[in-house]
């Protein structure tokens, strides 16, 4: 992995940790939720992020707190990365009061202001133009801030993808656009759905760089995006960049997946889990024993146990929270009132 | 008083909010030099350099960018050269602007105003006329103005403005250049609250935007064979003044609701169930819709005309709900 580049002596050990613990939360995390959705303790649509860990949190280590992302409906990992409230997101999913959204958003509006998630977006190819909007903030505010827009190899096609990177290049805005290509819009493979090569070839039309990596090398990750960011963030404008990755669990859980071959599915299990590939390299190049990491996994799968019992024992909204944040409404003394 | 167009009073309130508001910006096409296609804008730019932005044709980028920059503390107007091109952006406008707020468990606050230039009578044909209002009214998460007046279009803006939610503003290319009083200084008009444009005790006429002008002079006329219209302009469709409309229902007995828009399903049908659920006892005569036909909007001129209400349309229908 990664020949040639120390990546140890770049990171150093606290970062490394980080990430590898931070891509096993995001496991545990989805996993979880697909047990819940067995036992119908989540509902509605549920789009599992198992296997592009990596684009998530190698893009968002990159990142300052005040730094801003928006995601799509496949967001979990993007908001748990930026440092969402992750009893707050499990308690989300389950519906409970307690959620982030107060039980209304669900797994695909998860949003946390508080660390600069600014919402997951149901439709696809919404969250485009969306950046851009915080890019305009930015730029007025005159804040340094850089807003990433995730979104999938699907929504590369959608009018939202031409007409925002388009507003972002001419305005020249601190974005940058990730696309997460993982083979699939539903069951259409992006064989079918695009001429090029690449969905970053399509960077040279709207005059900014586009860069093609490997989603499931979280160093990979970090490279591009830290450069792409530091573009941005020096007013240079915005970049295109595509991950080449894959989702292990389909588009929804449940998805019978009759589109791609089960030896495909083996192939990106065995060869490309972003989270053994970091394991590997972090043994052989001595930075932890298998005991470290086996506390790292630990540590993991603690915060989602413990997470899980929060939500779980959460209560439900009540009936009468129906009607409320429909509007935002201020009382005459200032203060936010139910509207 | 001072008289000032429509255009200049919307203009004037967006000045005046963007003096105050070093965040506040407006996005569009041609919004810059050109000032729009209506001169709402006209010569802001060099006031506020950097914060008049043109953009390509791209109207579902306006729309998200106008939102994604309200949901980070930056006040956007964001201007679609003709009401028709909203539905380019309606995406982000319906599924985004208008649900954050909920579905993000009350964590965001949006504030956007959507202008959206509207109605017919240009002989712009069927995809630069319409009347959309009820469309985004049944959005829950939206508000939606509409004056019909300078004054009203001067101060709606400013509550606009005031207002952390999105609005869908729309004017009337109809109106646009039609001068009357706005007083100097500052001065909001609250969201949701109608006026009665002209008192009177035989039968109240509610009508919006440009048909606030047809039904005043009906009733002038009117008035001269001895019956006396109470004219409401509720400025505000969503949230709607029902107030207003039903006291003064209590008072005459009879209604005729006024719109540009196609009738069916259209904002008269919501006033008039509204009022015979709170009302049905004070009401003498069946309430009567008067609106536009339910047709695309043709480019010839006559048959234009007659797409949409007309003065006599109107005096026909207080004379039938009077009898």
């Amino acid at each position: 992995m990664n020949d040639g580049v120390d990546y140890v002596k770049k990171h150093g050990i606290d970062r490394l940790r980080e990430m590898y613990l931070k891509m096993n939360i995001i496991r545990n995390f989805e996993e979880n939720i697909f047990n819940l959705y067995k036992r119908n303790l989540c509902y509605g649509g549920m789009h599992l992020s198992v296997g592009e860990e990596a684009c998530a949190v190698g893009s968002c280590m990159v990142l300052k707190e005040t730094d801003k992302i928006v995601t799509s409906h496949r967001g979990h990992g993007h908001s748990i990365a930026k440092g969402a409230h992750i009893n707050r997101m499990m308690a989300e999913l389950m519906g409970r009061k307690t959620g982030l959204c107060k039980g209304k958003g669900g797994s695909m509006h998860i949003l946390d202001m508080s660390c600069g998630a600014l919402g997951a977006q149901g439709i696809v190819g919404a969250q485009i133009p969306i950046a851009v909007g915080s890019g305009i903030s930015a730029k007025l505010q005159g804040k340094d801030y850089v807003t990433l827009s995730f979104f999938g190899d699907g929504a590369s096609n959608t009018g939202s993808f031409h007409e925002g990177i388009n507003l972002a290049a001419v305005l020249n805005l601190p974005v940058v656009f990730i696309c997460q290509n993982n083979g699939y819009a539903v069951s259409f493979s992006i064989k079918k759905s695009i001429k090029v090569d690449n969905v970053a070839d399509r960077a040279s039309s709207y005059g900014i760089p586009g860069v093609v990596a490997d989603g499931n090398n979280i160093f990979e990750v970090y490279d591009v995006i830290e450069k792409a960011v530091e573009r941005a963030r020096k007013g240079e404008g915005p970049s295109l960049v595509e991950f080449k990755t894959y989702r292990w669990y389909g588009h929804y859980v449940g998805d019978p997946c009759d589109y791609r071959t089960r030896d495909e599915e083996t192939y990106w299990k065995e060869n490309k889990d972003p989270i053994k590939n970091m394991k590997r390299y972090l043994l052989e190049k001595h930075v932890f024993s298998e005991t470290d990491i086996d506390s790292i996994e630990f540590e993991a799968k603690k915060i989602i146990e413990d997470a899980n019992i929060y939500a779980e024992n959460s209560p439900e909204p009540e009936t009468e929270s129906l009607l409320e944040d429909v509007f935002y409404a201020e009382a005459e003394n200032g203060e936010v009132v139910q509207g | 008083m001072r008289q000032i167009t429509y255009a200049e009073a919307i203009r004037e309130a967006i000045a005046e909010e963007m003096r105050k508001d070093p965040y506040m910006f407006v996005i569009g096409e041609d919004v810059a030099l050109r000032g729009g296609a209506f001169t709402v804008t006209k010569g802001l730019y060099r006031e506020f350099p950097g914060r008049i932005i043109d953009t390509p044709i791209s109207e579902s980028a306006i729309a998200g960018a106008a939102y994604g920059a309200a949901l980070t503390g930056s006040k956007a107007v964001a201007e679609f050269m003709y009401a028709d091109f909203s539905f380019i952006g309606m995406d982000q406008i319906i599924n985004s602007a208008a649900k954050s707020r909920y579905m993000f468990g009350g964590q965001a606050a949006i504030p956007v105003v959507y202008r959206l230039p509207g109605g017919a009578g240009r002989q712009n044909a069927a995809q630069h006329s319409q009347s959309l209002e009820v469309l985004f009214a049944h959005i829950p998460g939206l508000k939606v103005v509409m004056p019909s007046t300078p004054y009203d279009a001067k101060g709606l803006m400013k509550a606009s403005l005031n207002d952390k939610n999105p609005i869908i503003f729309i004017e009337h290319k109809g109106l646009y250049f039609k001068k009357g009083e706005v007083p100097e200084g500052e001065y909001a008009v609250p969201i949701g609250k109608g006026e009665i444009k002209r008192q009177g005790g035989d039968v109240t006429v509610v009508a919006t935007s440009l048909m606030v002008h047809y039904a005043l002079s009906a009733a002038e006329k009117l008035s001269s064979a001895g019956i006396e219209a109470e004219v409401i302009d509720p400025r505000t469709i969503k949230p709607m003044d029902y107030e207003l409309i039903i006291n003064s229902v209590r008072k005459t007995g009879r209604l005729v609701v006024v719109h540009e828009a196609p009738k069916t399903y259209g904002m008269a049908a919501e006033v008039i169930t509204a009022v015979t659920e709170e009302a049905l006892e004070y009401l003498k005569a069946p309430p009567i819709r008067v609106a536009g036909k339910d047709v695309p909007i043709p480019y010839n001129k006559k048959l234009e005309t007659a797409a949409i209400p007309s003065e006599d349309d109107i005096k026909s229908a207080v004379l039938e709900v009077l009898n």
